[in-house]
């Protein structure tokens, strides 16, 4: 039983790394956007095969589905921006070309002495985390880590992605939009029937954080898939006037992270260091407000750009619907 | 092992026959309609043998009941994906040939 499971980890390394060459050297650029979902999944897979369900998890709807949805978006826009604007793509400078090898040559060195310099096998933190597991509030190992005894790195994540979308709205200041495509009536039935699906397996995701895999950033990334959904559909077009909901919904996480943070400071208190027989209350309700900021902000990630007034177009084409 | 293994066992087997079928088939094929037409089958009818073999292995009626789910989703978004991209084939061939 044993050896074939060897056999099958194998293939699935070999698989996962062959996928990774093959969309890195690709020319079409939507074959490389295949290959890359393909070869998320198939880590995904490869996470669940080293019994880690929840990276799996997230590997599964944020590495891949969101980043694969946002992959293919700006596929389409930079397509027909350029089949409007430049015929001829302008090659890289040889110094960008230079600059990123020397980055992404310092990043692999510096992976490769962490990983030399890691200690090899024994228990890692497993006896440390699972002494600390009645005082941290909920019953999964894996939350307690995230949500309670390493809060601040997750804070900062909840922060990279609220940085992400405060610069996308900078950049892409009211850039018109590609054309949406048109899906098709068996498209828009099958976002009907997936919808309600997709807000109760979001919720459950982050309802079951507490004592399974699951969690904050699995049902965020499934909730954003509802996003994805209405604004693919049109259901929901952004309005300039959606604005100030919008930026609530983006800073509603890390507000209210940091918020908890400190307020449970005092009587000797460090930040993040929860009182006990508060702690599942509050870590749930950090993940509730994390969950729709990570939603909102994927799905306007999606979307690409912060709708503003444009001048009106010429009468009938309903420019400001596209803003 | 026990006659219900056995029978899972067989199921997921006859499943992965039509994997490879399907995968065989997208490989071969001549023109993208006929590589859907046996990729879905692949999807559809493959996975399905595969979540009843497992299904009968499953330990409770709520494991039973999700992988029931995920079979049907499956279904659903690999016909609507197909349909998708034989639409958008269908269309740049009608523009092409005008």
């Amino acid at each position: 039983m044993i050896d074939t499971m060897v056999i099958f980890d194998l293939l699935l390394a070999v698989a996962v790394v062959a996928l990774a060459v093959a969309s890195m050297t690709t020319r079409d650029m939507f074959a490389a956007i295949v290959l890359f979902v393909v070869f998320g999944l198939l880590s995904a897979l490869a996470w669940v095969r080293l019994s880690a369900p929840d990276v799996a998890l997230a590997e599964a709807a944020i590495g891949t589905g969101v980043t694969g949805a946002l992959l293919l978006r700006t596929l389409h826009h930079v397509q027909t921006v350029e089949r409007k604007a430049a015929p001829e793509p302008l090659p890289v400078p040889m110094g960008v070309q230079i600059a990123n090898a020397a980055f992404c040559g310092l990043l692999t060195l510096g992976l490769a002495a962490a990983f030399a310099g890691a200690p090899r096998g024994g228990p890692g933190f497993d006896l440390l985390v699972a002494d600390a597991m009645s005082i941290s509030g909920v019953d999964h190992p894996v939350t307690a880590v995230l949500l309670n005894f390493r809060a601040y790195d997750t804070l900062m994540e909840v922060v990279v992605l609220l940085a992400a979308v405060i610069a996308v709205w900078q950049i892409e200041r009211g850039l018109s939009d590609a054309p949406a495509p048109a899906l098709g009536e068996v498209w828009q039935g099958f976002a009907r029937l997936t919808l309600p699906a997709i807000v109760v397996v979001g919720t459950y995701l982050l309802w079951v954080g507490s004592s399974a895999p699951g969690g904050a950033f699995q049902g965020g990334a499934v909730l954003a898939a509802v996003g994805l959904l209405l604004l693919l559909s049109r259901l929901y077009v952004p309005r300039p006037s959606h604005r100030g909901a919008a930026r609530v919904a983006f800073v509603l996480g890390t507000g209210a992270f940091a918020a908890v943070a400190l307020l449970v400071t005092g009587g000797g208190r460090m930040p993040f260091e929860y009182p006990l027989e508060h702690a599942k209350t509050l870590i749930l309700l950090i993940e509730g407000l994390v969950t729709i900021s990570i939603a909102v902000t994927l799905a306007a990630l999606f979307h690409g750009r912060e709708p503003v007034a444009l001048p009106e177009r010429a009468a009938g084409t309903g420019g400001r619907d596209d803003a | 092992m026990t006659p219900l293994e056995l029978i899972a066992g067989a199921l997921i087997a006859l499943g992965a026959v039509f994997f490879i079928a399907g995968t065989v088939g997208v490989l071969r094929f001549p023109d993208i309609f006929c590589r859907l037409h046996a990729l879905t089958k692949a999807d559809g009818l493959g996975l399905g043998l595969v979540a009843l073999g497992v299904g009968l292995l499953a330990a409770s009626p709520g494991a039973v009941v999700r992988i029931a789910l995920v079979w049907f989703f499956v279904v659903v978004a690999s016909a609507t994906c197909s349909h998708l991209i034989a639409r958008h084939a269908l269309e740049r061939a009608r523009r092409e040939r005008s």
